[in-house]
């Protein structure tokens, strides 16, 4: 990754409280395209809070962000939806009564020429789309609620990539999953990655985070520890850097 | 109500599926047919009479337009006390504006007193809704305690707008929306039944063509046409009900009168399809499309549904909780129209206790009260059931205070079925 490139995504001191407490401490991240960085940290470390300003769910205090360098405004998920950022929330974000097609498309509506909603049209879309991403997938007509966990994952992860995503956020995609699922989700991400999408993804598992992301932030009490290429540091050092919020020694960062 | 009888179990819900007719549904109308018939039985045969279905149909209407609106406000988890204050405000601004304003401006019987009463009626309505709505979306006060203001404050506002006084007598095209006053006739009841009739038929046709298009299942054709022929059998036999309620020679006669003519021997006529029932129909018809087939719609679903997910895909949970709630506003303001010219007046005590009975109909149509999930046609038949409930024992001669008590266990019970029901078909409660 040449860091001569405009990066897809810079996210520049940002800085946001809530009640006296600063959840994130100017904290300046960043993303290439084709990359897939690892956001880690202790629970309460900041990682979400951090990355929902870049969704639109929170609003920052202060810093900015730049999407291929040019300053954006999100100010809410509309926002974000209109700069091709699509996040995938660690709760899902599905309206549990409606079903899948439905919870897809939901805010972003294919209508006839009439203006009205057409069902029949976001039924046959999802069907295609799930053909893909989960083969198995069979229940549209029923609620989401209706599903296990991993068919529930499998409608958040298409709503995200169905609508071209460029920049995708991944809160925990795999913690609710079986390991069947979970080798499902990290060929998914290598396929987007190949594709040329930015993935910000926030993980607990370390494993896994040495497995599929090219770099690691890691977070601790709201502030950033640093940002490591994954290949160039083992286990212990990013465990290090979680628990003791330490630097390796050595690595360029 | 839909306990289906264990030896025929199996083969029911099988014709059911291929039907695909909501099994709850199904339990409500037969819960209804049960009314009718023990009433019936009871009063030896008064309680179906077309006399009698004609005025169950304009007494339900008013609480059932506004069952329909309270649907949405229920599924977006929040509640409205103040339907019945709402409306008794609307039909304070318009009986002031069709008695003591607008007969000095036009005159009085001038055609224009009416358009502009109702216009003046469904604004205030819609404003008070958007208010509180305003209130509930932007400014994070609980509906709950925002509508039970509003439950003191709209009644008394259009009580001092009327100075206390039943405001009468009201515009003659204005009383053509009460039910009895306005009726089509037999002649364009038909024809709008058939209307209808053919209208329905089409829309189901339309969306069983739509599944084709995209290579969905179907249901086998024998049931498409078993529901065409309900759907058209249904229709077509209300309106024949409301055809054979012939109106009385006495009254014939004074209209023939009114004419300066003289009533022919042996002339007859009937009422046909009551104009406020038509504004039923339409609101069925027009809130059931906003709720299936446009985006608002989905909107309001998937806010009852999970109000952060609905946050967080892009949509202004807010602005829609203002527009559930002007909406229901509106519906308020139609509600006073078709109620006051029911009454032919404008009373201070309009629509006491609607709030609880709009509520009710709505709850025992299905409605859950922790959102996302209700209907439009369940409300309607909510509203029609409590409306039997009611006539029915005052027909029957059972005493005030044993209707009310009725009422009450009945609406207990509605919500315990529905959560039995939910439990065996295996949906969260």
């Amino acid at each position: 990754m040449s860091k001569r490139e405009t990066p897809l995504v810079e996210l520049r001191d940002i800085s946001i409280a809530f009640g006296g407490i600063k959840a994130v401490d100017h904290v300046s991240i960043d993303l290439y395209p084709g990359e897939v960085v690892g956001l880690l940290g202790h629970n309460g470390a900041g990682k979400s809070t951090l990355i929902k300003c870049l969704s639109g769910a929170y609003q920052m205090d202060s810093g900015e962000i730049l999407i291929n360098g040019e300053k954006a405004e999100i100010r809410n998920p509309r926002d974000a939806r209109k700069y091709n950022i699509e996040t995938i929330y660690q709760t899902l974000a599905l309206a549990d009564n409606l079903d899948a097609a439905s919870n897809l498309f939901l805010g972003r509506e294919l209508v006839t020429p009439m203006g009205f909603v057409d069902d029949a049209q976001m039924e046959a879309e999802t069907r295609k789309i799930m053909g893909r991403l989960n083969p198995n997938f069979r229940k549209f007509k029923e609620p989401v609620k209706a599903l296990s966990g991993g068919q529930r994952q499998s409608v958040a992860i298409a709503r995200a990539v169905y609508f071209n995503a460029r920049i995708l956020i991944m809160d925990e995609p795999t913690a609710a999953l079986g390991p069947h699922e979970t080798q499902m989700v990290a060929e998914l991400i290598q396929e987007l990655k190949a594709q040329g999408l930015g993935i910000f993804l926030i993980e607990h598992d370390i494993h896994n985070v040495m497995k599929l992301c090219d770099r690691a932030s890691v977070m601790k009490n709201g502030q950033l520890v640093g940002t490591v290429k994954v290949n160039e540091v083992t286990d212990e050092d990013i465990l290090g850097m979680i628990i003791l919020g330490k630097k390796p020694e050595g690595v360029a960062c | 109500m839909s306990k289906a009888t264990p030896d025929t179990g199996a083969k029911r819900p099988n014709l059911f599926k291929a039907l695909e007719i909501d099994t709850r549904l199904l339990g409500m109308i037969g819960a209804f047919v049960l009314i009718c018939l023990v009433f019936n039985v009871i009063t030896d045969g008064r309680f179906l009479t077309a006399r009698n279905i004609f005025n169950l149909s304009i007494q339900t209407v008013s609480v059932a337009i506004m069952a329909t609106g309270m649907v949405f406000v229920i599924v977006t988890r929040h509640i409205d006390l103040s339907v019945g204050a709402v409306l008794a405000m609307c039909s304070a601004v318009m009986g002031v504006m069709q008695v003591n304003l607008l007969p000095g401006v036009f005159g009085l019987g001038h055609p224009l007193v009416a358009p502009v009463t109702i216009v003046a009626g469904l604004v205030t309505g819609t404003l008070i809704g958007a208010l509180n709505g305003w209130l509930v979306g932007y400014q994070r006060i609980p509906a709950f305690i925002v509508t039970l203001g509003g439950l003191l404050i709209w009644r008394n506002f259009g009580w001092y707008l009327s100075d206390g006084q039943t405001l009468g007598p009201l515009d003659q095209t204005f009383l053509l929306f009460g039910g009895i006053e306005g009726t089509l006739g037999t002649l364009l009841s038909w024809a709008l039944g058939i209307v209808f009739a053919v209208a329905a038929v089409i829309a189901m046709w339309r969306a069983r063509q739509a599944k084709i298009r995209h290579e969905f299942p179907v249901k086998p054709l024998w049931a498409e046409a078993t529901m065409m022929a309900v759907a058209v059998t249904a229709i077509l036999g209300l309106i024949a009900i409301f055809n054979s309620y012939e109106i009385p020679a006495g009254r014939l006669k004074r209209i023939f009168e009114a004419r300066g003519e003289v009533m022919p021997e042996g002339f007859s006529a009937a009422y046909g399809l009551p104009i406020s029932v038509l504004i039923l129909v339409i609101v069925a018809v027009a809130m059931t499309l906003l709720a299936r087939r446009t985006r608002l719609g989905r909107y309001i679903f998937a806010t009852g549904g999970n109000p952060d997910a609905a946050e967080l895909s892009g949509i202004n949970t807010r602005m829609l909780t203002v527009k559930v709630f002007a909406l229901m506003g509106f519906l308020c303001g139609l509600s006073a129209v078709v109620a006051q010219a029911r009454l032919a007046n404008h009373a201070n005590d309009i629509g006491t206790l609607d709030e609880l009975r709009v509520i009710a109909a709505a709850v025992i149509g299905g409605t859950a009260l922790a959102g996302g999930i209700g209907t439009i046609y369940g409300a309607i038949l909510g509203a029609v059931i409590m409306q039997s409930l009611q006539s029915g024992m005052a027909m029957v001669g059972v005493d005030a205070p044993f209707q009310n008590i009725v009422v009450g266990a009945v609406l207990v019970f509605a919500v315990w079925i529905d959560i039995q029901y939910r439990k065996r078909t295996g949906e969260k409660v």
